[in-house]
């Protein structure tokens, strides 16, 4: 059974098309990263799958259910959900509004402190929200979207706020999670460092599924170019190589097709005047750059 | 169900956090002891002196009082919730849009009611300590019988503020819309009614003229109270009510009614509301 289903999803709003014919299915233990411009269609994909709004057309199952259905009110035990930009409630602590949403959940008490602990909140604990910085706020949120042991974890822009530090502890939470068999729909803009966590990716633009598919997929399908950095005096490029390359800060430059990569390799090792080789892969940032071009010429004629 | 009352005592609990319940307490007693010791100063003497005088007095302030703190109390009750993205988030909780809306409400009756008998409680026993005619069991009854109806006053107006925020998508407006609701129901209602009587210079159906009273919560309050001490005559613009017999009775039924219709209305407007 897939966690996540869905087919053909669409969701307009008065007429305004927010999310077109969108395929996804998503099956236990994987890790899905959501990615789009402000609008694309992000946070309106993660409200059908949490059935807060129902699709304009299309199917949308999650543990093979409707989530707006009747037994909603069941699925919703089995799910976590962190928003951009939550407040909560400035006059609680920190562990009172964990436990007020402990309670609304029907959890135990005690993964309360449990979970301050996990997120590094238990000396706050007793601390007003008001007086949390945006990373304590954050990691609050995470742990209550932790609360009750959720199959599925939404988190929507989890680490906006958050030191490179925190979020590195935040993408080895998740990786943890993940390993206990959770399934996670990541929605982010911050592309760096996303890669190594997510085993797909699923790229929106004006409400239409770019491309969804693994990174090596995306990868591949994007035919991006490797690119080479080459450092040293009086470099003399083959002269199958030059066409593709310029000169940069002193050095070269050099783009060739993912094909080509081991035998330009090759090539280059054996130029005698080589001081240094820098080699750049396409990463997750350049494939969703490709994409957005797309949608942006794709804009052009209207 | 268990969800809604969770939600009710974190709104109570807020009440008590954040001063309201202490502050509607404090408004209540000073408003209640002062007008019982000052009351009577009109007619030359100051202290506590006839009980049914003093209630009804005190009922003519409440009604400006009592929906103006129920108003204020509640009217962020839904919208806040959505400004600060905690309403979506508890929507995607196992609780469903009418426990939520109600356990608002609850709460804040609850922070209302707490507030009112402690406060109007107190001056009941101060009355009772200082005045030398009045014994406790005298005092027993009538106070509890204001207090009561306080109460529902009260809870009208945190209904119909729920309401409110349940219609509306930012804060500001629902604190506009909660001024204007306090403004119609406690002076323009009332100064149209009289506008009225001016204007066709009191030529108006006797029989059917008095039944106007009932659109307007806050005129039924004072009704029932003036009804409940029957030896008061009615006075001022209550006097148009003399020709309808409404029996104390038919006066709390017409009461509850205005209680559940908002609650129905904040309910509704709540599960039409878009996340």
């Amino acid at each position: 059974m897939n966690i996540v289903e869905l087919q053909q999803a669409e969701k307009n709003y008065q007429g305004v098309e927010a999310l077109k014919s969108i395929n996804l299915s998503l099956q236990q233990g994987e890790v899905l990263g959501l990615f789009g411009h402000n609008g694309a269609g992000k946070t309106t994909t993660i409200k059908l799958i949490l059935g807060l709004i129902k699709p304009t057309a299309g199917q949308v199952r999650v543990f093979g259910e409707d989530p707006t259905g009747e037994n909603a009110y069941h699925l919703r035990r089995q799910l976590g959900f962190l928003q951009e930009n939550v407040s909560f409630y400035q006059q609680m602590t920190g562990h009172e509004v964990l436990a007020y949403f402990a309670k609304l959940k029907g959890c135990e008490k005690k993964q309360v402190n449990d979970l301050l602990e996990e997120v590094g909140l238990a000396h706050a604990a007793m601390r007003r929200v008001k007086t949390y910085s945006k990373g304590m706020r954050q990691r609050l949120g995470l742990a209550q979207a932790l609360l009750g042991q959720p199959k599925l974890l939404l988190l929507d822009e989890p680490t906006v706020g958050l030191d490179p530090i925190a979020t590195q502890d935040f993408y080895q939470g998740i990786a943890r999670l993940k390993a206990q068999g959770s399934t996670i729909i990541l929605c982010s803009h911050v592309l760096a460092g996303v890669e190594k966590y997510i085993d797909r990716a699923l790229i929106l633009g004006q409400g239409h599924l770019l491309a969804e598919g693994s990174l090596s997929t995306l990868t591949e399908q994007t035919n991006l170019p490797v690119t080479f950095h080459l450092q040293g005096s009086n470099l003399l490029l083959p002269a199958s190589l030059q066409a593709n390359a310029s000169e940069i800060n002193g050095g070269l430059k050099l783009h060739v097709s993912q094909q080509q990569k081991m035998a330009t390799l090759q090539q280059l090792l054996a130029l005698p005047s080589l001081e240094n080789i820098d080699i750049h892969m396409p990463s997750l940032e350049d494939i969703y750059m490709h994409y957005m071009n797309d949608i942006q010429h794709m804009e052009l004629p209207r | 169900m268990n969800a809604m009352l969770t939600v009710a005592n974190k709104e109570f609990h807020d009440g008590l956090r954040n001063r309201w319940v202490m502050s509607i307490s404090l408004i209540f007693a000073l408003l209640a002891t002062g007008l019982a010791y000052f009351g009577a100063a009109a007619s030359g003497q100051a202290g506590f002196t006839n009980l049914s005088t003093t209630l009804v007095s005190l009922a003519s302030l409440a009604v400006f009082v009592i929906p103006l703190i129920a108003l204020m109390l509640a009217y962020d009750g839904v919208v806040g919730e959505d400004e600060s993205g905690t309403l979506l988030l508890l929507m995607t909780y196992p609780l469903s849009r009418w426990q939520l809306v109600l356990g608002k409400m609850m709460g804040h009756w609850m922070i209302m009611a707490f507030s009112t008998i402690i406060g109007f409680g107190l001056s009941a026993i101060i009355v009772g300590l200082f005045s030398d005619n009045t014994t406790w069991s005298e005092l027993l009854k009538p106070y509890a019988f204001f207090i009561t109806v306080s109460i529902l006053l009260g809870w009208i107006f945190i209904a119909i503020a729920t309401m409110i925020s349940a219609s509306v998508a930012e804060k500001s407006k629902a604190a506009g819309l909660a001024l204007i609701v306090w403004f119609i129901f406690v002076f323009m209602f009332d100064l149209s009614l009289l506008g009225l009587l001016v204007g066709t210079e009191g030529n108006v159906n006797a029989e059917l003229f008095p039944y106007l009273l009932l659109l307007n919560p806050t005129d039924i309050f004072r009704l029932i109270i003036i009804s409940f001490f029957a030896e008061q005559q009615l006075t001022g613009f209550m006097a148009v009510a003399q020709h309808a017999q409404f029996s104390t009775l038919s006066l709390i039924l017409s009461m509850l009614a205005w209680f559940v219709a908002p609650v129905l209305g904040a309910i509704t407007l709540f599960n039409k509301r878009k996340l």
